[in-house]
C-alpha cells in the first residue's frame, strides 16, 4: 500500500468511527456555546461591553472546547492496540499521525467554525470583524490540533491524563491565543490584520513540518 | 575524534565519582561568589539616581531571570542527549534541573513584582516580560508535572525530553506574541533597565552575583542527579557496593 493510500485510509476509518458516535460528536460544540454564554451572564449584556470583549470570549471558548475532545485523539487506539499496530506497520509513524490529526481537527475543528458565526452574532461581534474571525479560526485550530496531539501522545499511557494534559499544553497555546484574538480585534476596530494572519499561518506551517516528527516520537515513547 | 570522555560522562557510575568531587568545590564556590556578588551590589554599589536604593533588587532579580531561561535551555540540551543517544545521566540532570528553574523563574517574578510596586504603583503589571516569564513557570510546572505522573523511569525521561525540546522552539515564540500582544495593547510602557551603559560599579557586581547564581545552579544539579542517579542504579552492582555498611572503607567508586 502506498503512503498516499494508507494515510487516506486513516484518515478515513477515524472520520468515520467519529461519526458513528454522534454523541461524542456534539460535546465540544455544545460546551462551546455553553463557555461563551457564560461570559454575558459573568459580566453584563450591555452591547459596547460585548463587542469589546467578543473576539477574546470566542478564542478562548474554541481554545477551550479544542481542550476537552483532545484527549479522544489516541486513548481508544491505545486502549484497544490500534496504536501499536499503527507503530509497527512500514509506514512512517509520523504520517499516520498527521492522518489522526487531520481526522481528529475535521470532525472537532471544522464544526466550531462552522458555529462561530453564530456564536458572534450572539455576542454582538462587528460584522465587519467575521471574515477575520473565521480565517484566524481556520488557521489557529488546526495549530491547536497539532500541538496538542503532542501533549496528548506524551500522556496517552497514563491513567490521570486530563488535567495534566491541559497544564502541558495551555501554555503551549499562549501565542496562537494571542495573534488570533488580536487580528479578530484588530479586525473589529478596521485595522489591517494582514500581520497576524502572516504569523498564524507561518506557525502553522511550522507546526506541519514538526509536529509530526515529536508526535510519532512521543507516542513511540508512550508505547515502549 | 576521540570520544571516550563522552562516553565515560555517560556511564553512571563515572559521572557519579565525578560530581561527588566536584560538588563541594562548586558549592564553596558559589557561596562565595553569592556572598561577595549581594555584599557588593546591596551595600558597596552607589544607588541609582533616579530609582534609590529600590534599584538593587536587580542583584538578585536579573541573574534568577537569567537563570530561568538558561536552565531550560540545559534542559533541552540533556533531553536531545537523551533522544539521540539515550544518555541515562542527561536524563537525570534534565529532571534534577526542572524544579530548580521553577525557583528561578519564581524568584524572577517575586522580585520582579516587589520591585514594581513602589516603581510602577501595582504588584502586578502585565508587561511583557513578567508575562513571558508567568507562562515560563508554568511550562517547568508541567514538566514536573510529567516526571511526576510517568512511573516508569526511562520513558519518564524520554518523554520529558520531547517536552523540552518542544518547549524550546515555543519559548521564543511565547516570549514574541506576548511582547507583540503588549505593545498592542498598552503601547510603549515603562522599559526596565533601559541602559546599555550600566555604569561599571552596578555592572560588576550584577556579572559576579550572575556567577554565583550558576555556580549554585551546578552544585545543587549534580547534587540532585547524584540522587537521581543512585535511584535509578539502585540494582545496579556499584550502588549496592557503595551503599552497604561493609563497603564503607573503599567510599569511592
Amino acid at each position: 500500500m502506498g503512503l498516499g493510500r494508507a494515510f487516506r485510509a486513516m484518515l478515513g476509518r477515524d472520520i468515520r468511527l467519529a461519526v458513528r458516535q454522534r454523541g461524542e460528536l456534539a460535546q465540544p460544540l455544545v460546551f462551546f456555546a455553553a463557555v461563551a454564554t457564560l461570559f454575558p451572564l459573568a459580566l453584563g449584556p450591555e452591547p459596547e461591553l460585548l463587542e469589546r470583549i467578543a473576539p477574546g470570549i470566542i478564542w478562548v471558548a474554541a481554545l477551550l472546547s479544542a481542550l476537552l475532545p483532545m484527549d479522544r485523539m489516541f486513548r481508544p487506539d491505545y486502549e484497544d492496540g490500534t496504536l501499536e499496530q499503527m507503530l509497527l506497520s512500514p509506514h512512517p509513524a509520523s504520517v499516520l499521525a498527521l492522518a489522526k490529526v487531520v481526522a481528529h481537527w475535521l470532525v472537532t475543528g471544522v464544526p466550531v467554525i462552522l458555529l462561530a458565526p453564530l456564536v458572534a452574532l450572539f455576542l454582538q461581534l462587528p460584522m465587519q470583524a467575521l471574515p477575520a474571525l473565521l480565517a484566524t479560526l481556520a488557521l489557529g485550530t488546526p495549530l491547536l490540533s497539532l500541538i496538542g496531539a503532542i501533549g496528548v501522545a506524551l500522556t496517552v499511557g497514563l491513567r490521570s491524563g486530563g488535567p495534566l494534559l491541559a497544564l502541558l499544553l495551555l501554555p503551549l497555546y499562549v501565542p496562537v491565543l494571542i495573534f488570533a484574538a488580536g487580528a479578530v480585534d484588530r479586525a473589529a476596530a478596521g485595522l489591517p490584520i494582514a500581520g497576524p494572519i502572516y504569523l498564524l499561518a507561518a506557525m502553522l506551517v511550522l507546526a506541519l513540518t514538526l509536529a509530526p516528527m515529536a508526535i510519532a516520537a512521543s507516542l513511540r515513547i508512550s508505547l515502549s | 575524534m576521540n570520544l571516550v570522555w563522552f562516553h565515560k560522562l555517560g556511564s553512571p557510575k563515572y559521572f557519579y565519582a565525578l560530581a561527588l568531587r566536584l560538588t563541594p568545590w562548586l558549592g564553596g564556590l558559589s557561596f562565595v561568589l553569592l556572598a561577595l556578588g549581594l555584599y557588593w551590589g546591596l551595600v558597596v554599589a552607589p544607588p541609582d539616581y533616579q530609582q534609590g536604593e529600590s534599584y538593587r533588587i536587580i542583584f538578585v532579580h536579573v541573574p534568577s531571570a537569567w537563570m530561568s531561561m538558561f536552565t531550560w535551555m540545559f534542559m533541552a540540551f540533556c533531553g536531545l542527549l537523551v533522544l539521540v543517544w539515550r544518555m541515562k545521566v542527561a536524563a537525570s540532570l534534565m529532571r534534577a534541573a526542572a524544579p530548580l528553574g521553577a525557583s528561578f523563574t519564581f524568584l524572577a517574578l517575586v522580585t520582579g513584582s516587589l520591585w514594581g510596586k513602589p516603581m510602577w504603583g501595582a504588584y502586578w503589571v502585565w508587561d511583557a516580560r513578567l508575562t513571558s516569564e508567568l507562562i515560563l513557570l508554568f511550562l517547568y510546572l508541567g514538566f514536573m508535572a510529567l516526571q511526576s505522573a510517568i512511573e516508569q523511569r526511562e520513558a519518564a525521561g524520554r518523554a520529558g525530553a520531547v517536552l523540552a525540546l518542544v518547549g524550546v522552539i515555543n519559548i521564543p515564540i511565547i516570549h514574541f506574541s506576548v511582547e507583540w500582544w503588549n505593545t498592542l495593547h498598552q503601547g510603549a510602557t515603562i522599559t526596565k533597565f533601559d541602559s546599555p551603559s550600566m555604569p561599571v560599579e552596578m555592572l560588576l557586581p550584577l556579572l559576579v552575583s550572575a556567577a554565583g547564581f550558576m555556580a549554585y545552579f551546578a552544585t545543587v544539579v549534580l547534587k540532585r542527579a547524584r540522587c537521581d542517579i543512585l535511584e535509578g542504579q539502585a540494582a545496579s552492582g556499584w550502588v549496592r557496593e557503595w551503599a552497604t555498611p561493609a563497603a564503607t572503607d573503599h567510599r569511592n567508586p
